[in-house]
């Protein structure tokens, strides 16, 4: 039997979670985090305070990285493992929350749809070139009044002679207005389906959401389609039925659970190393029994969160990963990343308002990232029907 | 245009470092990363291999380890690594490392070899200038900038002042100074490509050079503690002191 060893334990990885990466996963990572630190962080409170992105140059430099779609193999994507793909998405939430879902979208919601529902000449035609980040994608399911309910969806798709006529809207569309081609979801005869609308189609227009008070890092866009007409070729064939976009949605909530972690990670960073500088009463903030029983909490979360979204990240590499299980990480690291934010924050005191620290702007995005991708809630009860066998949807 | 870049792994600045009691030299890990200088040389091999369809050929002498270092440099787009890994190469001096370095590179059809000026964990700051000797080639050093063509390579050397305008015939020596090019990110597929590129291993004997230290480390001492600074109170003419300072300090 091994005996414990006795050794001073890492503040930032107290379980030494960095031994469960691989080699290149390890290289990996630090490159994103690297690029993170140097082009995103000294700039992002600047975005987020003006609610403007260079999305084209970060398109540029991502596909450069080669991030966008980079668990997907060939047509010019990475190919990267599923976990690799997870490490990614921490290190750029750790930089910002709309940053991480510019990556999310183009990657899951968008290049995932036509690599795995497409038809060769689609996958030909689009996947290169947003790989390489030179097109920008958007993925329209959720409507104004279909959110955790998108089986309701108004907007609908006709045929007429050997094209389809697409009418309705689409809410909450991230990267909207700044797409070169939407992932649009319609109700039809024989389902629903997925249709590639190029935003330049007549009848498609993508006014932006303004005055947010979170994701103030990312474009939100609402999509509205007046008698769209695409050619048959621009429908997905091999799916039609909820399964197509739910199955994006899988791809997308697993980077969110290891996306979380990353923000809850720089709010602890940022209230660990407030507390050690910051002194009231003759001594540091992190001296107090409080304060560090605030810390504690903070790195215990982090560090649960890091291993629920490598354990799950091994799952899917092996194919085993079930939507349920994707659940468990979406609500559990969610959650909790909100609750170290908030209580770095508190630690931050005053200071901690300001865009000067990343608490206060982690926070109010991971308020969207709670309730986007699946609902606390609508998580709640996927996993609820999943111990107990009784649907509580209906 | 084929190109050695010379490059370093050195333990994680971001920890301590720990020196082995009696020879005072330093503890290697098993982790080591590229020494961040090193980047620079790196980009700049693979600019100018890249314009001409050349190779980049990695070169270093230290313990393997798991290569997480050589595989960064790698994962950039060289094409392949020498490693020279030998027990009686521990402690050795800069001397050493140059022979070692240059006896490697010499069985390479080279065009220019590119080194950083110093490592970080060393400081020597003399190697690039011993390797250049030993291969009987031109030594171009604290290039900020460099070109080659037609058999000629031209540098901007860092002054005082200003800079040199540098050339000389290829083949070549040539170090460069942090910022002569902004590295590139590795790519992801640059990253899983890095681990199917050949890494070579090579011992003393295999080059044919011996360690014959040159020198010794006597004594190891603690940087003494900064002082703190002065303050200048302005009464109308702080200005003109602080420009005096500077003055002083050649900074302006």
């Amino acid at each position: 039997m091994s005996e414990i060893v006795f050794a001073k334990p890492d503040p930032y990885d107290f379980l030494e979670t960095d031994a469960l990466l691989s080699e290149e996963e390890t290289l990996l990572r630090d490159t994103v985090r690297d690029y993170v630190e140097k082009e995103i962080n000294p700039h992002v409170a600047d975005w987020w305070d003006e609610g403007v992105i260079p999305h084209a140059e970060l398109a540029k430099a991502f596909g450069d990285l080669g991030m966008l779609g980079m668990h997907l193999e060939g047509y010019g994507c990475a190919g990267t493992s599923a976990t690799a793909y997870g490490l990614a998405c921490m290190e750029l939430e750790a930089g910002d929350s709309g940053i991480r879902s510019f990556v999310s979208v183009q990657g899951s919601l968008v290049m995932f749809p036509i690599w795995k529902f497409g038809s060769e000449e689609q996958k030909q035609t689009w996947l290169p070139r947003m790989a390489s980040g030179e097109i920008i994608g958007c993925f329209g399911l959720t409507e104004a009044d279909s959110g955790s309910d998108p089986a309701s969806m108004r907007t609908s798709a006709k045929r007429d002679g050997s094209d389809w006529l697409i009418n309705g809207s689409k809410m909450w569309i991230t990267n909207g207005s700044i797409a070169d081609v939407a992932i649009v979801w319609a109700r039809t005869d024989d389902g629903i389906r997925g249709f590639i609308v190029p935003s330049d189609t007549k009848g498609f227009a993508a006014p932006e959401i303004k005055k947010k008070a979170s994701l103030r890092a990312s474009v939100t866009s609402e999509l509205i389609l007046d008698d769209v007409r695409v050619p048959d070729e621009f429908l997905l064939p091999a799916v039609s039925s909820m399964r197509g976009p739910l199955s994006c949605l899988n791809e997308a909530r697993f980077g969110i659970a290891f996306g979380a972690v990353g923000a809850a990670r720089s709010c602890y960073e940022s209230a660990l190393a407030y507390a050690g500088e910051r002194e009231q009463f003759n001594q540091p903030i992190g001296s107090f029994q409080l304060t560090q029983r605030k810390l504690v909490e903070m790195m215990v979360s982090v560090q649960r969160g890091t291993l629920v979204a490598l354990h799950l990240g091994r799952r899917k590499d092996n194919g085993e990963l079930t939507p349920e299980q994707v659940s468990f990480g979406k609500f559990d690291n969610v959650r909790n990343a909100l609750e170290v934010a908030r209580t770095a924050r508190s630690i931050l005191g005053a200071n901690g308002i300001t865009l000067e620290y990343p608490v206060f702007r982690h926070m109010a995005n991971l308020e969207t990232v709670f309730t986007y991708e699946g609902t606390n809630e609508i998580h709640t009860l996927v996993m609820g029907q999943a111990i107990t066998g009784l649907n509580a949807f209906t | 245009m084929n190109v050695v870049v010379c490059v370093k792994q050195i333990p994680d600045p971001a920890t301590p470092y720990k020196l082995e009691e009696g020879t005072s030299w330093l503890i290697r890990p098993e982790d080591q990363v590229l020494d961040d200088t090193d980047r620079y040389g790196v980009e700049m091999g693979l600019q100018l291999a890249q314009e001409s369809e050349g190779t980049v050929t990695l070169v270093s002498m230290g313990p393997t380890g798991n290569a997480q270092g050589i595989r960064q440099a790698l994962a950039m787009g060289a094409d392949r690594a020498i490693m020279i890994e030998d027990d009686g190469l521990r402690g050795s001096d800069a001397l050493t490392t140059a022979r070692v370095l240059a006896a490697a590179i010499s069985s390479e059809a080279f065009d220019l070899v590119i080194t950083g000026t110093e490592s970080t964990d060393g400081y020597s700051g003399v190697v690039p200038q011993m390797i250049a000797e030993l291969l009987g080639a031109p030594a171009l050093t604290y290039a900020t900038k460099v070109e080659v063509g037609d058999g000629v390579v031209t540098i901007h050397r860092q002054t005082a002042a200003g800079y040199d305008v540098v050339t000389s015939s290829t083949p070549a020596v040539v170090s460069v100074t942090a910022g002569v090019v902004e590295p590139r990110y590795p790519t992801f597929k640059g990253i899983m490509d890095a681990k199917k590129k050949p890494i070579e291993n090579k011992t003393m004997s295999d080059l044919g050079v011996e360690n014959r230290l040159a020198q010794e480390v006597a004594k190891i001492t603690n940087a003494p503690e900064r002082e703190a600074g002065r303050r200048i109170e302005d009464e109308g003419d702080a200005h003109t002191e602080i420009v005096a300072l500077l003055e002083d300090r050649k900074v302006i």
